[in-house]
């Protein structure tokens, strides 16, 4: 398996853990990746927020790219806002016509030109469906017995253009978790939305959306998720939350290649369990236990 | 404008084709039966002033001014929960982003918490190609009230701390990364 790899702005700063622990477990997996050079932002809620054309111009501008220096292989994307962006820009342009011709008039600028060939696939697309759970269960070295997992995915990774799995109820994450060892906590806010920008912008709403998901993953040991926005806000405000909900709601929250790379055996140098706001420890003291 | 309120319709100005400029949805917005289901799934409801269901009307009506002044769109997290239960196929999500876009546009001055926000944000990603977290934050709280910055002090110290954040210095002259590409998109826009 070859990917062209789009980090996404997150990825390089408040979720490095999340790029360095994708990389290595998809080399473990045998997979090669390549990181996109010269990458820039996807345009995130704001691009098209300011102007249509500029909401599909920049998402183009890496897809663009992408194509250039690839030679077919679909795009990695780890975060789901990105995801949701390439992926809303590739409808556009196949549904209006002479959206593609504007989109170029504009990358002239960048010196690029986009063709419409290259396909931007989330990270969870790629774990779930391009290796077996045999293949994943093999790299196993320290199974997570013992361990209940929550699984999160937020609401992008799954709406409205994803083709991989449900809109409202996914299970792609199901089979790898138990191929790792995990008891897995079903619950109902499994794709539900983290509160994005509202814990800023608006917090008295985000951090009730927030916390409603926090509480929907008790009793797990930790929740596992895959989008670096999801991530921030529900490992860093679960102060804030505790403190607006009027109890104490403390739970660790690790992305998915993390919980992978534990499982594999990979060292805390690409995991960087330190980096969390609340702590891992006790998912990795319920490891010893077991 | 309360939830309570009783508009009446013979005193507010209508624009009956305000629907023709709330792309994506556009027209489709007339196929609307007021179900409620989005009211229903959306998670800020409960926040809103006019609730999703209301807003979609008080358009379909042309009350422009009603929806462009709302709080409603500035609650909406962009999670499509509406856009993929909508009974009647209509793509609301994206047309939420259109009213915001409709409001920036028009200088709406309400809600600065979160236009000050994607002001921000569309500044630092012209200025570098890709967003830097604290020079973000920074300009979004000078630019609305820099005393709420302090109610994050503690979050920001754990932050650092634990190398999730890292400070660069701001860059503010000079050519910004894509300056260009913006200019080129707003005088294309401007031949449209």
């Amino acid at each position: 398996m070859r990917y062209l790899f789009y980090p996404g702005c997150s990825a390089e700063s408040s979720a490095l853990e999340y790029k360095t622990s994708t990389l290595a477990v998809l080399e473990a997996l045998g997979a090669e990746v390549e990181e996109l050079e010269d990458w820039t932002c996807c345009g995130a809620s704001v691009a098209s927020t300011m102007s249509d054309l500029l909401g599909v111009v920049l998402p183009a501008r890496n897809l663009a790219l992408a194509e250039q220096v690839g030679d077919g292989q679909d795009l990695l994307v780890i975060c789901s806002a990105c995801y949701t962006n390439f992926r809303r820009t590739a409808v556009a342009i196949a549904s209006q016509s002479g959206l593609l011709d504007t989109i170029n008039q504009a990358l002239e600028v960048e010196e690029l030109a986009y063709h419409g060939t290259i396909t931007a696939r989330h990270l969870m697309d790629i774990l779930a469906n391009d290796f077996s759970l045999e293949a994943i269960a093999a790299r196993v070295q320290r199974p997570l017995t013992g361990l209940t997992v929550a699984p999160y995915y937020g609401c992008q990774t799954v709406r409205p253009y994803s083709p991989f799995d449900d809109d409202q109820r996914p299970t792609s994450m199901l089979g790898i978790l138990e191929a790792l060892g995990a008891t897995v906590h079903r619950h109902n806010r499994e794709a539900s939305c983290c509160g994005t920008s509202l814990l800023t912008t608006k917090p008295e709403v985000g951090l009730q959306m927030a916390g409603a998901i926090l509480e929907a993953s008790n009793p797990a040991d930790c929740i596992v998720t895959v989008c670096p926005m999801c991530h921030f806000n529900l490992d860093s405000y679960q102060d804030n939350i505790s403190q607006l909900l009027g109890r104490s709601v403390r739970i660790p929250v690790l992305f998915l290649p993390q919980l992978m790379g534990l499982a594999f055996g990979l060292p805390e140098s690409v995991l960087m369990f330190k980096r969390h706001v609340v702590p891992v420890r006790p998912v990795l003291a319920r490891l010893s236990e077991s | 404008m309360a939830t309570s309120e009783v508009i009446n319709l013979t005193a507010v100005k209508r624009d009956p084709d305000f629907v023709d400029r709330l792309t994506p949805a556009g027209r489709l917005l007339n196929r609307c039966i007021q179900c409620g289901t989005c009211s229903a799934s959306c998670p800020s409801a409960p926040a809103m002033d006019l609730t999703p269901r209301k807003m979609w009307r008080l358009a379909q009506l042309g009350f422009q001014d009603q929806v462009l002044h709302s709080k409603a769109m500035w609650l909406c997290s962009l999670c499509y929960i509406c856009h993929v239960r909508c009974p009647r196929g209509i793509p609301l999500t994206e047309t939420i982003v259109k009213l915001k876009q409709l409001a920036l546009q028009e200088g709406i001055g309400e809600w600065r918490e979160s236009t000050a926000f994607y002001r921000a944000f569309a500044d630092v990603m012209r200025r570098y190609g890709r967003t830097r977290e604290i020079e973000f934050m920074v300009r979004y709280f000078l630019a609305t009230n820099p005393l709420t910055a302090l109610g994050y002090a503690k979050l920001g110290l754990t932050l650092l701390a634990r190398g999730k954040v890292h400070p660069e210095l701001p860059r503010l002259g000079g050519e910004g990364r894509l300056d260009r590409l913006f200019e080129r998109v707003a005088e294309l826009e401007g031949q449209q």
